[in-house]
């Protein structure tokens, strides 16, 4: 009928083509591709996450050392704010008027329909005021939050403080959010997995504009919030406020532990800070202030400081070269105003022979030197480097040279030379020798120790040969304590030998170098030293336990250029003594007590910790 | 009364059914777009779907008026309805409405009515008309110019109105053009340019002139089936290049490689030409000159591209090609509608269950986008259900076309056909993101009366002229 009918089927034909075009669009669309789904589920699905209390934390005694207050959020919903005077709400919840209304045009540029937070953390005696003049402020609606609080104001480098996550953190741990507070330091770090809790977790609808349009999927998905678990610390309150005090206007720290089971009684950095300034919103002014401060109030020299240990790793000398058979309780050196070989001299001020409890009592540099001459190059060893490394295994036993708290990450290991440093940086190609490290047997030279070991240390001398992972806390509520802090580890000194040498370390509280520190009723075990500081006046440093059978309390204080251990730290360490076996300071030794709280050894010089030698 | 009996038997009941299966299909859709828990009520009238039940009605009525009339009244009637559609255009310039930007819309109280969508349906009685005259041929200029100004005018009117899709509609007349005699290659000039714009738009300059000197030589061999005349084409392109690559080196111009393979290929172009006039090579004189053209062409899009269009212009043309995408800018559409159709998977998420839908993710979700809640809701499955009606529609209405007596009818088929097939392609290509985002509704699906009552009108006024195939109709 018409010569283009033919035409009828290229038509159709396009037709088809794309028609089967579409098809496979829409089965890429919607069968293969999977990311539209996924797409689909951000649009609409929004979070609402419950945060769950975090847990509290206990002194030893039951006392409450963190508890959580309720502050509130304003929010605003700026579709729904009505007329109000701002002028009167700014007043009310004491923030200029001026953060105020740019914090509410940045909520209107993030969403008119959601609500954003405008101001953070107000304080319960303002929400008192805002709570009763609401109704005024149509639009605006509070939201609780709880804050750390702290009703003693003490130990804060043990608690330590919570912050916000940090946008690297968040990539490696999906549990947090942008945001969200998590342990910065101390105890809120090491045990954050416990005190967290569990955070609650509501998935709604939402439309385009973020309104909540109802559940998602029944509220199947939904969880509740886990409140965190309490913890019991070890700390002993009132010795730990106790230390705080007498370090005030002193730079240093001081390490208490129960040696029987490793717990930290006290752990005192100075100068400290109240953990409340790290809390709210004063937190922005104190923060910065807190980190620039050269006396470094943040950084927890307990635990992280490290210095050589002086005369106080003296009685550990003594052990090994007991242990090793090098010397016996008899056997004796000659003090001549110190300890000469050609031109070598080193400085004592004795002129006369010493056995091992004398030499610790008046703590003869020369006998501990001779000791330890011997002992390096004792034929048996074949060598130096070979005694050295017996020394240096005996030492480590001792929990130096490495970390041992299981729950401080910013803990220093402190610093026992591999037999190599010696070898690279002393020795060379030459044979090894004891007089280029001879220091090694006075504590001074590049051994380096933390208060923390050296508390331990203590601890260990206290226990005759063992201890636990010194650590700060007791017990979790609801779960188990990591078994690490459990585990009793044997030194590789027998404890015969530990025995042998209490004489020497009660007769240097007794009448020896810290009579300053005797006790009428308590026997103390302890030490004096002086860490030297190239950098200015030496560290006043003492260790102590006492009594001496089935000891209490093992204590290491440092007092930075505090000159000698007898001056500041030796009295310091038994006026916690006294404190914590007594309770109190008996009349005759309160002079002690008011010296040391009113003496102020801070000047403006930058303390320097020394870091491996270089 | 016989005549009447007569029509009912012979109506087309299928594409009837088809009909109502799509309108329906339509209202529960446009029911659940809108849905919310607060008005549960599909009849209510103060929402969307309400309101469309009402269009509805309308529809089924004015179908039925249509069914009722003679059918030589739409032959009479063509150019006064076309004239009178056209006047409504004009009307509409002055006492029309804006909504998005286009000012298209005719307020009379409660009624908004588009006269843009009617135009189409007079400029199909018209054009019927006169493609069924005696002596209408495409060889005859007056008939071609004839016809282009029946186009013309009501396209000029809609594109004042700011409506540019509607407008882009009336290219959709082409295919009765064509069944009707219109040379192919107009269709094929077509398709070809369009795809010149998009390629040249899509590659990197100089990849698009290799890639068309390498098809300029593959369909040389297709068309000569003789490898030795390569040689000649071969030498004279590249000591072009070679020629002009040394020119830049003298003059100590920046080399740039797009620059010199464009001036080469023009001027070995250029060089051919002559050639292949000289020689006598028909076809190597068409494709060069093809060749010479299409650079110009590439050319000049670039060049319009970057200094002619408005940004948001070249964001549409951008994000419709693929070049750029951001999500959240202009392809926040096309983004969301693909999300609600994607997610619907093999069998869709249910009835009032689609989250994208109910939530108003996608924009405009009744009217223009009406396609993801099938997407959404339904799945795979009924998204092919909906596009199979369509296809069978349109296949159904060109096989009656075909068996008109009537030259006028057969036109008016076509055209009913190729409306329902432009308005098909664009409207669901836009939804799955492969065409442009032209703002024009699904026939028949789509809520909104005037676009209703003019498919209606239009397939209905169709099935009335079918139902007269055995009268010869002038």
């Amino acid at each position: 009928m018409n010569s283009f009918a033919k035409r009828k089927n290229i038509i159709i034909g396009i037709l088809l083509i794309i028609g089967a075009i579409y098809v496979m669009r829409l089965f890429n669309l919607q069968i293969v591709d999977s990311t539209y789904k996924r797409s689909a589920t951000r649009n609409v699905v929004r979070e609402v996450i419950e945060f769950p209390s975090r847990g509290l934390i206990y002194d030893r005694n039951g006392e409450m050392l963190v508890y959580n207050q309720i502050v509130y959020d304003l929010l605003a919903t700026p579709r729904e704010i009505g007329r109000f005077d701002t002028t009167t709400l700014c007043s009310i919840i004491d923030v200029p008027k001026e953060v105020f209304i740019d914090e509410l045009k940045k909520a209107k540029r993030m969403s008119t329909y959601r609500p954003s937070v405008i101001i953070k953390q107000i304080p319960p005696d303002r929400y008192a005021l805002l709570k009763e003049k609401m109704f005024k402020f149509p639009g605006f609606y509070l939201q609780t939050r709880n804050v750390r609080t702290y009703p003693f104001g003490c130990a804060a480098h043990v608690l330590g403080y919570i912050g916000e996550v940090s946008p690297a953190f968040l990539e490696k741990n999906p549990y947090y959010r942008s945001g969200d507070y998590i342990g910065v330091s101390g105890i809120e770090k090491a045990y954050e997995e416990h005190l967290r809790g569990r955070k609650g977790v509501s998935l709604f609808l939402v439309d385009v504009h973020g309104r909540i349009k109802g559940s998602y999927e029944d509220g199947k998905l939904d969880t509740v919030a886990v409140k965190g678990r309490d913890l019991v610390s070890s700390l002993d309150r009132e010795l730990q406020q106790y230390g705080e005090k007498l370090m005030v206007n002193k730079a240093g720290s001081i390490v208490a532990i129960e040696p029987s089971t490793g717990e930290i009684l006290s752990l005192v950095s100075s100068p400290s800070y109240d953990p409340v300034e790290m809390v709210g919103r004063n937190r922005t002014v104190n923060f910065p202030r807190l980190l620039n401060d050269p006396l470094l109030p943040l950084f927890n020299r307990a635990i992280s400081a490290q210095y050589p240990p002086g005369s106080t790793v003296k009685m550990l000398h003594g052990l090994i070269a007991l242990e090793e058979n090098i010397i016996t309780l008899g056997s004796s050196y000659y003090c001549a105003n110190g300890f000469h070989v050609g031109n070598f001299h080193q400085a004592c001020h004795h002129e006369q022979s010493f056995n091992l409890n004398n030499a610790i009592a008046q703590s003869c540099n020369a006998y501990f030197s001779q000791e330890f001459r011997d002992l390096l190059q004792d034929r048996k060893y074949g060598g130096a480097r070979n005694g050295y490394e017996v020394w240096r295994n005996h030492v480590l036993s001792f929990g130096f040279g490495n970390r041992i708290s299981y729950e401080f990450d910013e803990e220093a290991k402190g610093f026992i030379p591999e037999a190599e440093y010696y070898e690279k940086r002393v020795f060379k190609n030459a044979k090894w020798r004891a007089l280029p490290i001879i220091s090694l047997a006075i504590g001074q030279g590049e051994m380096q120790t933390t208060p923390l070991q050296m508390a331990n240390y203590t601890a260990i001398l206290a226990n005759r040969g063992f201890y636990y992972p010194p650590h700060v806390v007791r017990s979790i509520d609801g779960a188990e304590l990591n078994p690490e802090l459990k585990t009793k580890r044997y030194t590789t000194v027998n404890s015969i030998q530990f025995e042998r040498i209490m004489d020497g370390m009660e007769e240097v509280v007794n009448s020896g170098t810290a009579s300053i520190a005797r006790i009428p009723g308590i026997t103390i075990c302890g030490k004096t030293g002086t860490a030297q500081n190239p950098h200015g006046s030496d560290h006043s440093t003492f260790i102590a336990f006492a009594p001496r059978e089935n000891p209490k309390i093992a204590i290491a204080v440092y007092v930075e250029n505090g000159k000698w251990g007898n001056l500041y730290a030796a009295p310091i360490a038994s006026l916690m003594i006294e404190k914590y076996l007594k309770d109190s300071i008996q009349p005759s030794r309160q002079w002690l007590e008011t010296r040391m709280l009113e003496t102020n050894l801070l000047y403006p010089e930058l303390p320097n910790y020394i870091q491996y030698p270089k | 009364m016989a005549q009447r009996f007569e029509i009912w038997k012979r109506l087309d009941w299928i594409i009837i059914l088809l009909y109502v299966f799509l309108v329906i299909a339509g209202w529960l859709n446009i029911y659940s777009a809108v849905y919310s828990e607060e008005h549960r009520s599909i009849f209510d009238m103060e929402q969307r779907y309400g309101k469309q039940m009402l269009w509805i009605i309308f529809a089924f009525v004015l179908g039925l008026l249509i069914l009722v009339t003679e059918s030589n009244f739409f032959v009479a009637f063509s150019f006064p309805l076309y004239i009178f559609l056209l006047f409504l255009l004009i009307v509409v310039l002055f006492f029309g409405n804006k909504v998005n930007g286009a000012k298209a819309w005719l307020t009379i109280g409660e009624f908004a009515l588009q006269p843009s969508e009617f135009a189409k349906f007079g400029t199909s009685l018209a054009l019927a008309k006169v493609m069924s005259s005696y002596d209408f041929s495409f060889k005859n200029r007056n008939s071609k110019i004839l016809l282009i100004a029946l186009l013309v005018i009501p396209v000029l009117l809609i594109v004042l109105q700011h409506d540019t899709g509607s407008a882009l509609v009336y290219v959709a007349f082409l295919i009765p053009f064509y069944r009707e005699g219109m040379s192919g290659l107009i269709l094929f000039f077509l398709f070809f340019t369009a795809l010149l714009f998009i390629l040249s738009l899509l590659l990197a300059p100089w990849l698009f002139v290799v890639l068309l000197i390498l098809s300029a030589f593959a369909v040389f061999i297709l068309l000569r089936k003789k490898w030795n005349e390569l040689l000649t084409p071969l030498i004279v392109l590249v000591s072009s290049v070679a020629l002009v690559s040394i020119i830049f080196l003298v003059f100590g111009l920046a080399y740039n490689f797009y620059f010199v393979l464009l001036i080469s290929s023009f001027i070995s172009g250029v060089i051919l030409l002559f050639f292949s006039i000289y020689k006598r090579i028909p076809q190597a004189t068409l494709i060069v000159s093809i060749f010479i053209l299409s650079l110009l062409f590439s050319f000049t899009v670039d060049f319009a591209f970057e200094n002619i269009l408005q940004p948001h212009q070249q964001d549409r043309i951008n994000n419709l090609l693929g070049i750029e995408s951001d999500p959240l800018g202009a392809g926040y559409n096309v983004n969301q509608s693909k999300i609600a159709i994607g997610s619907g998977g093999l069998f869709g998420k249910g009835f009032l269950k689609g989250t994208q839908t109910k939530f108003d993710f996608v924009p405009e979700q009744s009217t223009d986008f009406i396609f993801c809640t099938v997407g959404e809701e339904w799945g795979f499955v009924g998204s092919i259900v909906i596009i199979v009606a369509f296809i069978y529609l349109i296949i159904r209405i060109i096989n009656l076309a075909e068996r008109q007596r009537s030259i006028f009818s057969r036109v008016f088929g076509y055209c009913v056909a190729s409306i329902i097939f432009f308005h098909f392609v664009i409207n669901i290509g836009m939804t799955i993101g492969i065409a442009p985002v032209i703002g024009i509704p699904l026939p028949f699906f789509s809520y909104g009366g005037s676009s209703l009552w003019f498919f209606t009108l239009l397939l209905f006024t169709f099935l009335r002229l079918d139902a007269s195939r055995f009268e010869q109709l002038r």
